[in-house]
């Protein structure tokens, strides 16, 4: 760690730690209420523990993300941040924010904190993952603002490298998206439309840029490689996402009400959406065999490779899977987009925040460079576990989802839903299995901030394969 | 990635490439908008079923249903329930009102939301108004 600043970071990454602990707790409650319907009925119905599971994805990612820019732009930028002391109000102001809007969803009936928080003035809420009270959302406003002047003012002051200045602009096409959310006409389709940039435009858009610009920084820092090499990555693999990604948009404008040219638009362009996945596993796995360094930091690596190749499986591969509008038509709100939904925010978005933390933490806490070997194990025990039983969770998913379609839309007599609900269950106890063991690899992760502390730290060893 | 292909050869194909897909989204979106009024059924979006909307949202339907398709898995597709209720409002409002306090035992049951007359009215009109914007003969059949 080159400057002192850098330290604000930690308390982002223990707050999206906690809040991820959070969040698989309520994807276990929804896992149980899938098979056993009254479970916890009518304290906690299905789409609160659903909201409480998006919502503090959502917050816990940003939490990430805020972090990792607090940690990366000051060594990019090469001076110290503008202001810590703003970074440290901005975090609790969030976090007050994100626990109180949390106590809110499980406190009250919806309805009743739609009319607590007064909806009315300028209804925003009850549409899905932008679920926050209006008020919510205007402090996630201020707080990206704030946030945006403090890591912009840092820059434009100090060094402006590819890495600094991508992320930035994903920064702010993140905030400046999320001003749509505040839209919300009486007219659906109109509603639905704006809604998905928010939605699409964050995951499928700016996110990537941020995406790619942590995984770049890791990549420099583990492996050594030229920096001019990587940044010619880095703008290859987010040219390919905007390119692909903007008018891919489409794919979800085909049942709306939408125009019908978008069926042609939304399979061509989303159709090459997972090239840039492609190419970011081809670039971590490049950068990491042309390494010039032993990074004594073995299992920030492990993230970082792993973290290509489930942002391809999952955001590439499995939307690739029903992204056509012909096999879109069968599988449009079906299980089919719960199975990609998983992976793809996992291996994209919830494995790069979780690069950065490996890669940070360790300096974060006083360490010259890494963990301890015994910690290490395990952190990369959790790393197995977590991922392996995504993948699982996502192949039960998507056989009750081939089932789904079949009996519900395909089949020569077309069965009601909860009919099929019933008849699919099975995978759905499988799923639950899986994310039992996924909630176990979570705890092997905070394990390993906790074992090993007093052992010496790992020094780089030559030629051990990484990903061993 | 050799130097036949620089840097600032990428660089430029991210830039110009955001920037020319960025002005042919707004176009498209330009477009979209001009062409919605014969698709989106505007002409049957009344105050009623602009208070059923917000009642939909004071509620968070979305967290259990989906609506064309968008929402949550965990309760039937509800855009086309005005049709699979026989087109009835009065069947959509019946259905609401019957949901017990406290569940169905070991199986999944709609909250009861105790919604008043106006509300009920509202949310069936929102459900028949969306209905019957055109989404393409989405979904494929009358089960959603």
């Amino acid at each position: 760690m080159q400057y002192l600043s850098q330290k604000v970071a930690k308390p982002y990454f223990v707050a999206a730690i906690g809040l991820f602990a959070g969040q698989i707790l309520f994807g276990l409650i929804m896992g149980i209420q899938y098979l056993v319907g009254d479970f916890l009925f009518p304290a906690i119905p299905f789409n609160v523990a659903r909201m409480v599971h998006t919502n503090l994805l959502i917050v816990w990612l940003l939490f990430g993300f805020m972090g990792a820019s607090y940690y990366l732009v000051p060594e990019e930028a090469e001076r110290e941040l503008e202001s810590p002391l703003l970074a440290k109000i901005l975090f609790w102001v969030f976090l007050i924010a994100g626990a109180l809007t949390v106590v809110g969803y499980l406190a009250v009936p919806y309805a009743s904190l739609a009319k607590l928080t007064g909806n009315d003035v300028l209804p925003t809420m009850g549409r899905e993952f932008l679920e926050q009270p209006t008020i919510t959302k205007v402090g996630i406003v201020v707080v990206a603002l704030g946030f945006l002047y403090n890591v912009g003012l840092t820059i434009l002051k100090g060094r402006k490298t590819v890495i600094n200045l991508v992320l930035l602009t994903g920064l702010a096409g993140l905030a400046v998206l999320f001003l749509f959310s505040f839209y919300n006409p009486d007219n659906l389709v109109l509603d639905k439309f704006y809604w998905w940039w928010v939605v699409h435009l964050w995951v499928e858009g700016v996110w990537e840029l941020i995406l790619g610009s942590i995984l770049a920084f890791v990549l420099i820092k583990v492996t050594g490689v030229d920096r001019e090499i990587i940044e010619k990555w880095l703008y290859v693999i987010i040219a390919m996402a905007l390119i692909t990604g903007i008018i891919g948009t489409g794919h979800h404008y085909f049942w709306i009400g939408t125009p019908e040219y978008w069926q042609w638009l939304g399979s061509v362009f989303s159709a090459m959406e997972p090239l840039p996945f492609f190419a970011m596993t081809v670039f971590a796995f490049n950068m990491v065999n042309r390494r010039r360094r032993e990074h004594p930091n073995q299992a920030a690596t492990l993230w970082a490779l792993g973290t290509s190749v489930m942002a391809f499986l999952g955001a590439g591969v499995w939307g690739f899977l029903h992204t056509l509008a012909p096999v879109n038509y069968y599988t449009h709100g079906t299980q089919i987009t719960a199975a990609h939904g998983h992976m793809a925010f996992y291996g994209a978005y919830v494995m790069i925040v979780l690069t950065i933390i490996s890669y940070a933490m360790p300096m974060l806490r006083g360490q010259t460079a890494a963990n301890s070997r015994r910690s290490q194990v395990l952190e990369m025990w959790s790393f197995w576990l977590m991922t392996v039983s995504m993948v699982f969770i996502t192949l039960f998913l998507t056989g009750a989802g081939i089932l789904q379609v079949y009996l519900q839309r395909y089949s020569a007599q077309p069965l009601p839903f909860m009919v099929v609900q019933e008849q699919i269950s099975l995978f759905y106890w499988l799923r639950l299995i899986a994310g039992l063991v996924f909630t176990i690899g979570l705890g092997a992760y905070i394990a390993s901030f906790f074992v090993g502390r007093t052992e010496p730290e790992a020094v780089a060893m030559k030629s051990v394969p990484v990903t061993a | 990635m050799h130097e036949t292909f620089t840097k600032s050869m990428a660089r430029n194909i991210y830039y110009g490439g955001a920037a020319f897909f960025v002005l042919v989204f707004l176009g498209l979106t330009f477009d979209t908008t001009h062409t919605l009024p014969k698709r989106d059924n505007r002409a049957n979006l009344t105050e009623t079923v602009a208070l059923g909307k917000k009642v939909w949202e004071n509620n968070n339907c979305i967290g259990c249903h989906t609506l064309l398709g968008e929402g949550a898995y965990f309760a039937p597709e509800l855009g086309n329930v005005y049709k699979r209720f026989g087109n009835s409002t009065e069947a959509i409002k019946a259905f609401i009102k019957s949901r017990p306090e406290n569940g169905v035992p070991g199986r999944r049951s709609m909250p009861q939301f105790h919604l008043t007359d106006q509300e009920l009215e509202g949310i069936a009109q929102f459900l028949k108004y969306s209905s019957e914007i055109n989404t393409a003969n989405w979904p494929p059949n009358i089960q959603g």
